[in-house]
């Protein structure tokens, strides 16, 4: 008997394990790095107690927190995130930036947040989409302390202290869909996503939308991985889109080494996201969206530290893209496929997007034949990832239903 | 390709990792010694293959680094509980975290670096039988070694002197110590070797499957194992069976989606755990009494030979 009821413990043990896994390990390394690492050493409470009084949140910060759902070097989302951190490092020196990296999107955001606020930070910056809750919770609790979050969006009414950021991502990806619909031959692209959240969707269609303007055959068969970096998963996935002969891979993963590597080794070209991969696929590299941040985060942390958040464009769910000037996610080096004339028709667009034009200027409709965007429409950047509820016609595939 | 092969061949490529660390833990659960520690084991393979192989170029070398790396981390948990008598479960878990660390640490320098990667080799003959040839014989070169393997390692257990020793060692290790034989040292052995397979589990992951070291990219893979074993009964042939059952629900997902099926995503990301717990309940009960009986001393006062 004894036998028996250890075998099902065990395999007990085991599975949730495995089902919980990536929970659990990440709390093991959220809670080593908790004593969050000091990218400068630098000025201590002192300046703060010193700094002008008043109530304005984020005024007088010695020092400001960011979290980072990953580890800084992934070669995607937290590696550019965390380069921005360093960026606000570089433009303060009087001001201590602590990082912490692989925090969850669960209550241990709040505990790690929490204590950045405890140690003094008075500017907080929540990086994940998954981030915003408790985000959130720790706005409500330090009135005094401004926190932003990267990604997500706040629904109801924004907290004087809070708001949210984001670069346009769909912008640069419209136009690598265009460089994508220039160079595949099968007019199969394939695209490997994480979750059906509405910014993922909303480049998914941005993506078709660019490769439809200059392929009009050209289709976009999407696959996800509900996770958002499995390499393994990621693997799988390549594989499975490039034996339906795609010839064109792109992604919305955080680690984005296995996919480019799989392109390359395939023989498939590939399209970037995050970071400039082009190092890994010397071949088949076309082009791809990299980020930016340093300029937003500095300009975020200059206008709390003024005493101006509240009220200002940061306190709201901000966009900023082409047409504000400063887009933080930019578009990557081309690959020598990319022929000058198709650089051309993009550098085109891109002046387009910048004035009057969007990547979902209407009519754009989806799978369903349903119109998204009306005829003649050109949607404000506020409206483009809520509306994008659906794919549009071109991608295959279904958004999955919870 | 069709949607079958496609599903299979998936499923022997994303199994291949899961039948190395099964295939490793049932030695060492012969041995009579449970060891949740194998998904720490193939993070520290993954990370060591990766890593050497990125600074060798060898990618032997660095297979031979994973089961190496593999085997040490599993020798913690064998010294843990072989020799200071601790709990096996809770010892496997904190070596798991141990792994983790250890690799989440040293590995922040290889995320980016490029190793060389096996590559699908199609074998001449084999590789144009009708049906079965393009789901097994066009693997990488560690898939064709887990083929041979798994025979192997059978022969070992069941026909091999050093099998009755170490069946032995998890069944009746009181007959092996009144013939004179030392039970540690026998249990010792299969820790480690459970830990090196594990290990070269881990290094298919990261130099052969997904041609990248990332932390954590095991992602309960090792916990999976585990189970695998269990309801295999520490049969290496119904532990490979297991293991590409699993390999192949995880390759379902992305061959239905890349046909443009409609299918509840989520549901279908839940079916390799749901197999493999159905598995347990169905099999369970009947696996029971051919659980090696040293498995339970967790709940006995520790009698170390």
């Amino acid at each position: 008997m004894k036998i028996r009821r250890l075998g099902m413990l065990a395999a007990a043990v085991a599975l949730i394990a495995a089902a919980c896994s990536s929970n659990t390990t990440d709390n093991e390394s959220a809670a080593s790095d908790e004593p969050a690492a000091t990218t400068t050493p630098g000025a201590t409470a002192g300046t703060g107690a010193a700094a002008p009084a008043g109530d304005a949140p984020g005024v007088g910060a010695a020092k400001v927190g960011f979290i980072f759902v990953g580890p800084k070097d992934d070669f995607g989302y937290n590696q550019a995130a965390f380069a921005g951190s360093e960026a606000v490092a570089a433009a303060h020196p009087d001001i201590e930036v602590i990082t912490a990296e692989n925090v969850p999107e669960d209550d241990n955001a709040t505990r790690v947040m929490q204590k950045m606020v405890d140690d003094g930070a008075k500017i907080i910056f929540a990086t994940s989409y998954g981030h915003l809750d408790p985000a959130l919770k720790i706005a409500a609790d330090n009135p005094d302390v401004v926190v932003v979050q990267q990604g997500n969006v706040i629904t109801g009414t924004i907290p004087p202290n809070a708001g949210t950021y984001f670069g346009t991502v769909y912008e640069p990806v419209y136009l690598a869909g265009m460089a994508a619909g220039s160079v595949t031959e099968s007019n199969k692209l394939g695209f490997i996503y994480a979750f059906p959240i509405p910014q993922t969707i909303a480049n998914i269609n941005a993506f078709e939308l660019g490769a439809q303007s200059v392929n009009p055959d050209a289709e976009t068969y999407v696959v996800n991985t509900s996770n958002w970096c499995d390499p393994a998963k990621q693997a799988e996935a390549a594989s499975s889109l490039i034996a339906q002969g795609v010839d064109v891979l792109t992604q919305h993963q955080d680690c984005t080494a296995t996919i480019t590597k799989a392109a390359e080794e395939a023989g498939v070209m590939v399209i970037g996201y995050h970071a400039d991969a082009s190092a890994l696929a010397p071949e088949g590299w076309v082009t791809g969206s990299e980020w930016d941040w340093a300029a937003l985060y500095n300009d975020i942390v200059d206008t709390a530290l003024a005493g101006e958040f509240t009220g200002s464009k940061y306190n709201a769910n901000f966009r900023v893209g082409y047409k504000d000037g400063a887009n933080p996610f930019v578009q990557s080096a081309y690959g020598p496929m990319v022929t000058d004339e198709t650089q051309q028709e993009i550098a085109d667009e891109l002046e387009l997007i910048s004035s009057t034009g969007s990547p979902f200027a209407g009519p754009v409709t989806a799978q369903d034949g349903t119109l998204l965007f009306e005829d003649g429409e050109v949607p404000v950047y506020d409206e483009i990832e809520s509306r994008n509820s659906a794919f549009v016609e071109g991608v295959i595939g279904e958004i999955p239903q919870g | 390709m069709s949607l079958v092969s496609e599903v299979l061949t998936g499923g022997i490529r994303g199994g291949t990792s899961i039948n190395y660390a099964a295939l490793g833990e049932s030695v060492s659960e012969r041995g009579g010694v449970i060891n949740l520690g194998t998904e720490g084991s193939m993070l520290c393979g993954a990370l060591a293959a990766y890593a050497v192989a990125a600074e060798s170029g060898n990618l032997w070398l660095g297979v031979a680094a994973g089961a190496v790396a593999g085997g040490l981390l599993s020798l913690v948990h064998a010294y843990f509980v072989l020799s200071r008598g601790a709990n096996q479960l809770a010892t496997g878990l904190v070596v798991l975290f141990l792994g983790l660390g250890l690799t989440s640490m040293f590995g922040v320098d290889y995320v980016q670096a490029l190793a060389p990667t096996f590559k699908p080799i199609d074998l001449p003959i084999l590789g144009s039988i009708p049906l079965i040839g393009p789901i097994m014989f066009d693997q990488d070169a560690l898939v064709y070694v887990s083929y041979v393997l798994v025979p192997v390692l059978w022969w070992v257990i069941y026909r091999s002197r050093w099998g009755v020793l170490l069946r032995a060692a998890g069944e009746r290790s009181e007959v092996l110590t009144a013939n004179g034989i030392g039970v540690l040292r026998i249990q010792y052995i299969a820790v480690v070797v459970g830990g090196m397979m594990a290990g070269v589990g881990g290094a298919h992951l990261s130099i052969a499957y997904t041609k990248a070291w990332f932390e954590n990219m095991v992602q309960g893979r090792g916990f999976v194992a585990v189970a695998v074993v269990m309801f295999a009964a520490r049969q290496p042939f119904k532990v490979a069976a297991g293991a590409y059952l699993f390999g192949s629900a995880l390759a379902l997902s992305p061959a239905l989606q890349s046909r443009g099926y409609g299918i509840n995503q989520f549901a279908l990301d839940a079916v390799p755990y749901v197999v493999t717990l159905l598995a347990l309940i169905l099999l369970g009960r009947r696996r029971a009494n051919e659980t090696p009986e040293g498995l339970s001393k967790v709940f006995d006062a520790p009698t170390v030979a």
